[in-house]
């Protein structure tokens, strides 16, 4: 979510400048400036193809990508993107790793499902301004005009004289002449694509990754490599009052035992405070911490409890907050429908809890300090490994890994800053941070918990004629500023403001919660509670309205129609341009029709079989779920199948598009069952997979199928990595209660189905 | 002093037996294709085979490791080229790729036991394999599919 990154760079600007923070400005600024897309990011997007490819004499093309791979495909689809462009034969183009550089690169942070739909035509201008100068040297060589040379599959064809050059043979030439103004730039048709849209591209690290060689961060090996873990504060904004040292040190192959001081809430990406163990090796380094005695001064958080947390958000939620958006009377409408219903949704802290665990190396000599680490953002991370160790930023340089799993959590590079800091105590030698599994889940920045509140009034058909949604859940913002109350524009615009419903009397408040750990963001992020609950409390008005909970969807959906984000008061957008990216309700229909059709919605089942179903913009695509469930005598929970339509506009790589559907099916599952992070005493009470339990293959669907609605390749593109998971939970909650009658208000599942009488 | 063989090479360690060999294959002898995912045998990122079965190396002291064969993700193929690995690539299995070490040394142990297993075998040895990505059905699909590649 570099949309938010934007908003802490605008926020540290106006904090640094005013000493005070007013976040409507900084987002005011850049509606002002009506800088959309990659424009709107730090640094917008580079399409300079010196920046991007180089083309050695034996003809092998390398093309550097400068996102992150975390599993969604981007170092396949990016340069995929250029050599398509470029009439590159794929089996000779290698993919290097841009480290964190913005001003070279353009923006690098790999988040908010951005990267495709933001690089997409920078990649292929780019691909094409090459291909532009491999034919214009070419024509140089052979003296024609440029026009008459073209480039095919890694050839160079001047097709009047039928003579031909590899990519090679003029490579030099070509990357001495200018290149072409964008203006300039022959784009090819779709049609005359060889790897975009094909979905035929196998992925670039396949067989690094099937035979153990992909370097991940925990990976990082440098000779005389030093291993570090961190005993850190189990409270957020806790200090270190004083730590004993001493057993830790008797540690066979314990180095250096160094205090890490905390920052101040906010604390932003900044670390913990805690205490590092530095050894020989991991398991020393983790021996050593267990020897170690601290005393914890643990601060304000320190009355955190989930428990009790829960019952002030859902007493917060049932009372008036901060009005978002009005239309008509709600109170009016309420009173004289004929029909009321009323629900309570709760969503609980996630954390991302990525296979691999946070991990960094750093080594500083000479006055520079270089990392290699696993981080969705390489250009923040470089900035506040600079900012905290006093360097300059061209003092620091961030080498990108493999991310084995993202999530949103490796957006906040606080491990990266602590290898720098213990880099510092051992200076010339690397030093890699291992955080654990419970070092993970104890120290994240967490999803946020949330009570939405739902009423509605239904007319004698049962058509719903008021709608009104409270939702309180403390906001990630309250990372940046203090004292955040309230759900930003970004929260806000995640499918809680922009709900596209044709109801006329219609009300979304936002009553205040305040943050007492880091709340972060986690794939799809808010659209989790909102969707959950919106979905949920849609199927329970069709239920109370005696009608077919695909149909009355579709009703409220209303006829297909383009909603301008800003009259329903989303500002944000996705940062994407409201002209372009409207919310349109025709495209929505088309894809909960699809995933509908497609799963046989309303086929006769038996007994303790239920189809459920929902559907969620977000990331500016479309995404419908059905799933269909079997819950046995003892509340056992089968999924035979689920059933997913995106619509994101073309797809680039429509291989990798199933496979993020697939997994966002899994982890909105995940989420939905057994995802539950809960505090007692400001502390996290999870410590491994036992208790924090993710979705296994036992319990995974037995068939995910995608359905992707086709795209042209002229339109705006819609995000990928997220939209998936929003619509899976109350899609199968639907489905539980069509199975049992048994209603799901509070996640996670768990247990509540075998409750059941 | 632990005599051990990773990969066909002869080994030895001096060091503590007590650490797990998972922090022996990875910081020691810097072979880190073996993932570190939880540390108390509950995800599989970390699967070797240890005389021929899989265990999980972070629960696996080099003690108990003495006098025994190692085989890692690197040793599975000399050339990479594993019926398993290869429909792995064939069918896109990995997204991040972190787990899938262990999900193949995993699914390597169950075909050398259960040469065309059926789904119910399928799920009962791979649960222990935790995928964050959500990679489950493609998984199990590559599985039949290098079991069928095997039979064939």
């Amino acid at each position: 979510m570099g949309a938010n990154e934007l908003s802490r760079r605008e926020f540290l600007k106006v904090t640094a400048a005013a000493g005070g923070f007013v976040l409507s400005a900084g987002w005011t600024q850049v509606f002002a400036q009506e800088k959309y897309g990659s424009d709107s990011m730090p640094h917008g997007a580079v399409d300079n193809p010196l920046v991007f490819v180089s083309i050695a004499p034996n003809g092998i093309v390398t093309i550097t990508c400068h996102r992150a791979e975390m599993g969604q495909g981007v170092r396949t689809g990016m340069p995929m993107i250029v050599a398509d462009e470029l009439e590159a034969d794929w089996s000779k183009v290698r993919v290097v790793q841009a480290p964190g550089d913005e001003l070279r690169f353009g923006n690098q942070d790999t988040d908010g499902s951005r990267s495709t739909r933001h690089f997409f035509m920078p990649m292929r201008r780019c691909g094409a301004a090459a291909r532009a100068m491999l034919e214009a040297a070419a024509a140089a060589r052979w003296g024609v005009p440029a026009s008459e040379v073209q480039a095919r599959n890694h050839e160079l064809i001047h097709a009047a004289s039928g003579r031909k050059l590899g990519f090679g043979a003029v490579a030099a030439d070509a990357a001495k002449r200018p290149v072409p103004a964008a203006g300039e730039l022959r784009l090819k048709k779709a049609a005359e694509f060889r790897y975009i849209g094909k979905g035929k591209t196998r992925i670039v690290d396949a067989v690094a990754m099937t035979t153990g060689r992909a370097v991940y961060g925990q990976d990082v090996v440098l000779p005389d490599m030093h291993f570090a873990v961190v005993a850190r504060s189990p409270v957020y904004g806790g200090k270190v009052a004083s730590f004993d040292a001493s057993a830790a040190m008797k540690v066979p192959g314990v180095v250096k035992v160094v205090e890490i001081k905390d920052t101040a809430i906010p604390s932003a990406f900044q670390p913990l405070a805690g205490v590092a163990v530095i050894a020989q090796t991991t398991w020393a380094a983790m021996k050593g911490r267990d020897a170690l005695s601290i005393q914890w001064n643990d601060g304000a958080n320190s009355a955190y409890s989930s428990d009790s947390y829960r019952t002030a958000l859902m007493q917060a939620a049932n009372k008036p907050g901060k009005q978002i958006r009005s239309t008509g009377d709600v109170a009016a409408a309420m009173q004289s429908a004929a029909k009321q219903l009323k629900a309570d949704y709760y969503a609980p802290h996630l954390t991302q809890a990525p296979m691999e665990p946070p991990a960094a190396t750093a080594r500083i000599q000479g006055g520079r300090c270089e990392v290699w680490s696993c981080v969705q953002s390489p250009e923040a991370a470089r900035n506040d490994v600079a900012k905290r160790l006093g360097l300059k930023r061209e003092d620091v340089t961030v080498h990108v890994t493999l991310l084995g799993g993202g999530f949103g959590r490796k957006s906040k590079a606080d491990f990266a800053i602590e290898a720098a800091l213990l880099a510092k105590e051992l200076p010339g030698k690397p030093v890699k941070v291992v955080w654990t599994r419970t070092d993970d889940l104890q120290h994240s920045y967490y999803h946020t918990v949330s009570a939405e509140h739902l009423e509605g009034g239904l007319d004698k058909d049962g058509k719903p004629v008021a709608w009104l949604h409270r939702s309180a859940g403390p906001t990630l913002m309250a990372l940046f500023g203090p004292d955040e109350k309230l759900e930003s524009p970004i929260e806000l615009g995640m499918g809680l403001t922009n709900v596209p419903f044709a109801v006329p009397n219609l009300r979304i408040e936002n009553p205040e919660a305040a943050a007492h750990t880091r709340v972060g963001w986690y794939r799809a992020v808010s659209n989790i509670p909102h969707a959950f609950a919106i979905q949920s409390f849609v199927a329970e008005l069709a239920h109370a309205a005696g009608r077919d909970p695909k149909e009355y969807l579709l009703e409220l959906l209303g006829p297909p129609r383009q909603i301008d984000p800003r009259s329903v008061n989303d500002t944000w957008n996705h940062g994407e341009n409201p002209k372009l990216y409207p919310v349109d309700t025709g495209r929505l229909r088309t894809v909960t029709e699809t995933a509908a059709k497609a799963a046989g919605w309303g086929r006769k089942l038996p007994k303790g079989r239920g189809q459920g179903i929902a559907t969620h913009y977000s990331f500016v695509t479309y995404v419908a779920a059905v799933v269909e469930v079997v819950v046995d005598a003892k509340g056992q929970l089968q999924i035979p199948r689920v059933d997913m339509a995106i619509d994101c506009g073309a797809q680039i790589n429509p291989e990798r598009v199933r496979a993020q559907m697939e997994g966002a099916c899994i982890m909105g599952l995940s989420n939905a069952l057994s995802g539950e992070i809960t505090f007692k005493a400001g502390r996290v009470q999870q410590t491994n997979f036992h208790d924090y339990q993710v979705l296994r293959m036992n319990a995974a669907p037995r068939a995910i199928h995608v359905h992707m609605i086709p795209g042209d390749f002229d339109a705006p593109l819609g995000g990928v990595g997220e939209p998936g998971v929003p619509p899976i939970a109350p899609a199968l909650c639907n489905a539980i209660f069509a199975a049992t009658g048994k209603r799901i208000r509070s996640l996670p599942i768990r247990d509540q189905l075998s409750a059941r009488t | 002093m632990v005599s051990v063989t990773v990969n066909g090479t002869a080994r030895s360690f001096d060091g503590d037996a007590d650490m797990p060999l998972l922090w022996y294959l990875r910081d020691v002898l810097q072979i880190t294709g073996t993932k570190f995912g939880c540390g108390q045998a509950l995800c599989g990122a970390c699967t070797v085979h240890l005389d021929g079965v899989a265990v999980r190396s972070c629960q696996t002291p080099m003690k108990a490791a003495s006098g025994k064969s190692v085989v890692t993700i690197e040793g599975l193929d000399a050339k990479g080229q594993h019926p398993l690995q290869v429909a792995w690539r064939e069918l896109g299995v990995p997204q991040c790729g972190y787990c899938q070490s262990g999900q193949i040394m995993q699914a390597a142990s169950l075909l050398k036991q259960s040469p065309l297993p059926s789904d119910a075998q399928i799920d009962a040895a791979m649960s222990g394999n935790i995928c964050r990505c959500g990679t489950y059905t493609r998984v199990k699909a590559a599985i039949k599919r290098a079991a069928s590649a095997k039979g064939a």
